[in-house]
């Protein structure tokens, strides 16, 4: 399972109506922040589950859906995370 | 002192506080850069902390707000959120009114 499918499924306990991930590593390869060497990704979120929660809300539960994904595999994650009618 | 008493103190002894990787002139990851940017774009001062010449502060911070990344911007004793809050703020214009109460 790719790294991209891994976060696809932890991300899936949010219900998500569109999830869009990118893998942006290649643009940070060698940089002294990214010496642990875990990917940077981009991650777009639309989810019922974010009504009435703002952004660090919804970003922890971003991060507690990842678990342990966040302590190595991933160095580095942008969230917009969005709710149906947001958009 | 431990380490989550040091950065209690830090948060709440300085008005503005940014966790880091690098520097403000030097910043060592884009997403660093991008935080240090929108807090001069604000025209504020703060206090940076480079993450990566301290390693147990650069655990220990993780812990502190119970988030994983870095930078984290902290605001009287407050955790506001990492680069892409602090985007959203940014854009809303809602940060620079948490800046300027902060000078208050």
């Amino acid at each position: 399972m790719t790294q991209i499918e891994l976060i696809r499924e932890r991300l899936a306990v949010l219900s998500p109506q569109t999830l869009e991930i990118r893998d942006d590593s290649a643009q940070h390869a060698g940089h002294a922040g990214a010496a642990g060497g875990g990917g940077h990704y981009w991650l777009t979120i639309v989810s019922e589950q974010f009504a009435g929660k703002p952004a660090i809300a919804r970003h922890r539960m971003i991060y507690s859906a990842l678990g342990e994904l966040m302590r190595g595999p991933i160095h580095a994650l942008s969230i917009q995370a969005f709710t149906p009618e947001e958009l | 002192m431990d380490i989550q008493q040091v950065i209690h103190q830090t948060v709440t002894e300085n008005p503005v506080v940014l966790y880091m990787k690098g520097t403000p002139t030097f910043p060592q990851c884009g997403f660093s850069a991008n935080a240090a940017a929108i807090l001069k774009a604000c025209g504020t001062q703060f206090t940076a902390v480079n993450v990566l010449e301290d390693a147990d502060i650069r655990q220990g911070i993780k812990e502190y707000a119970s988030w994983p990344t870095i930078p984290q911007l902290y605001i009287k004793g407050e955790f506001v959120g990492g680069s892409d809050i602090m985007k959203e703020l940014f854009q809303s214009g809602e940060l620079q009114k948490l800046l300027d109460a902060a000078k208050g």
